[in-house]
């Protein structure tokens, strides 16, 4: 079942950036790729619970600002040590400048 | 077919077999280690581990050397690399055969003797087995001396501390994290620590102790005393070079590597906290005791073993937590002629550039991860030889990252 929550205008983020998304205690971490589409994974790393938000995004990366563990933000996948377990991630869409996360 | 055999299975071993058997090496891969239980990461001993008192995290992968077919056994001292006939000798006295050898033996706390102290009161961290020691031992309300103001020993003091301790830091520097970080960050630090009620006196030893009623008194060389239940010293590791040094390999300050990570033995490798070797972007040779920097070794050293010419030659990395601060720094400040500057709520970055108006390195303190992604675009900047002049890095209203785009 879809349930689609309003999460921010589209100008909150930068493009190529993260911001911290919380809701009914879950966090994400929401991304705008550098060509302004709109990703969404779970917030926090898996090597550590290390919110992936103060991490860098850099075309369709984001290292964990902690110990720079790298995932690839569009599909969740691991890109290796010290991260192995994948980002779960979420569907997301962008509607009248408005960024959608489907949380079901 | 007598395969890869790994000397010690800390962050660099254990990648190093993780990566044999990612590039599809179908031989037989040995991983020995000398301490007992799974490989484990050390980094949280000094922070979470005494804190909470949970277990130290295993080493990320290691759950899956089984599966791998990695042969994995703990509790094995290797006592004697034998060059001629490729073999090591186990403490039990079992030869083992090897086509290549990885060392990745890391380094031990430096121990201290004070006069008039028994040994078993002056405690040092390396190990899980050390920290269960100093986590069994801590009470609150007890005065601990930690002698020695380096990353390890400030972790310890902060951690101790927030468990309730009465502590005091000597450090016989002029400052906290004098060969480490500008005094810029220091102080952000040392009076952090101040802040949090921990003592740090610099310019500071200690001659000798003498015992009280109630535990003992350190005597220091200015004549002043302290007292102490008892002490930790954090002054620093040495590595673990003597079986390459018995067998011969060139051993200074750590076992020296050429590029490759080979030692004086094209057979035998060297990875980690227990090699020296050359790094190019600085145009010297070092010997790192840095988490990330033993396992990226651990890496490249797999990858030449099995016949890669793969080089390494990027800006250190470190990190360090102490109560709600993190710290991070990237490159080695060699050379450093100008500091700059840049502050944000709350939080400061510091770059260091030498005499030719190049970024060297980058450090920065603040609350949680705040500095986390500005170190990681000064990481960049460095390693992609850009060098952004001292006034773009001062300007705050320029964003870092677009430095990096040109
Ligand atoms: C308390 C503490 C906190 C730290 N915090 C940080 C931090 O915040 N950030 C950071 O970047 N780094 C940190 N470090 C440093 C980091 O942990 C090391 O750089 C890293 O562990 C080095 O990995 P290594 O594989 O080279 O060596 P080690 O992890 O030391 O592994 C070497 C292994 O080889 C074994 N061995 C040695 N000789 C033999 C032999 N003859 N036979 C069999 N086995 C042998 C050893 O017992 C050991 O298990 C910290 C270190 C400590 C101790
Ligand atoms: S917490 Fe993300 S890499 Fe360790």
């Amino acid at each position: 079942m879809a349930n689609w929550i309003e999460v921010c205008s589209l100008d909150e983020i930068d493009p190529e950036d993260v911001m911290r998304f919380d809701h009914n205690q879950h966090s994400w971490a929401i991304y705008r790729c550098p060509n302004g589409e709109v990703y969404a994974t779970s917030g926090h790393c898996t090597h550590e619970r290390i919110h992936l938000a103060d991490g860098l995004v850099m075309d369709d990366i984001i290292e964990c600002p902690k110990h720079n563990g790298r995932f690839n933000y569009k599909t969740g996948k691991a890109q290796g040590a010290p991260v192995c377990e994948h980002l779960k991630t979420w569907p997301t869409r962008v509607e009248n400048g408005l960024i959608f996360l489907n949380v079901e | 077919m007598y395969g890869i055999l790994i000397i010690g299975a800390g962050e660099a071993g254990v990648q190093a077999a993780l990566t044999l058997r990612q590039q599809g090496y179908q031989g037989q891969i040995t991983l020995l280690g000398d301490e007992s239980g799974r490989p484990y990461e050390r980094p949280p001993l000094s922070k979470q581990c005494l804190l909470d008192g949970s277990d130290a995290p295993l080493i990320s992968g290691s759950q899956q050397l089984e599966a791998l077919n990695i042969q994995y056994r703990n509790g094995q001292r290797v006592v004697a690399i034998h060059r001629n006939q490729q073999q090591v000798e186990l403490a039990s006295g079992e030869q083992l055969p090897y086509e290549r050898l990885l060392l990745a033996t890391g380094a031990q706390a430096r121990t201290l003797t004070i006069e008039g102290m028994p040994a078993e009161q002056v405690l040092t961290l390396r190990s899980r087995g050390d920290a269960e020691r100093i986590r069994q031992r801590a009470r609150p309300g007890q005065n601990v001396v930690m002698i020695g103001a380096g990353f390890i020993g400030l972790e310890l003091a902060a951690s101790l501390r927030t468990l309730g301790l009465e502590v005091t830091v000597l450090e016989s520097a002029e400052r906290i994290l004098q060969r480490a970080v500008p005094a810029s960050i220091a102080s952000l630090i040392a009076a952090e620590h101040q802040q949090q009620g921990v003592e740090i006196r610099c310019q500071s030893s200690v001659e000798y102790a003498s015992s009280t009623d109630y535990g003992y008194q350190l005597h220091l060389l200015n004549g002043e005393r302290i007292n102490a239940d008892w002490v930790l010293a954090g002054i620093g590791s040495v590595p673990n070079t003597h079986l390459a040094q018995d067998a011969g390999l060139n051993v200074d300050n750590g076992i020296q590597v050429d590029h490759c990570l080979r030692t004086s033995d094209p057979m035998i490798f060297a990875a980690g906290d227990c090699a020296r070797f050359p790094l190019d972007l600085y145009n010297t040779e070092v010997r790192l005791e840095s988490w990330r920097c033993a396992r990226e070794q651990g890496e490249i050293a797999a990858l030449n073993m099995l016949g890669a010419n793969t080089i390494y030659n990027v800006a250190p990395w470190f990190w360090s937590d102490q109560y709600q601060l993190g710290l991070q720094m990237v490159g080695l400040p060699i050379g450093v002629t100008q500091e700059v500057i840049r502050d944000f709520n709350g939080s400061r970055l510091v770059f260091l550039l030498n005499a030719h108006q190049q970024l060297v390195a980058a450090c920065g303190v603040g609350p949680g991860n705040t500095v986390a992604r500005d170190i990681k675009i000064a990481e960049r900047l460095i390693n992609q030889g850009l060098h952004p002049s001292a006034e773009q890095l001062a300007d705050t209203s320029i964003s870092l990252k677009s430095l990096l785009k040109g």
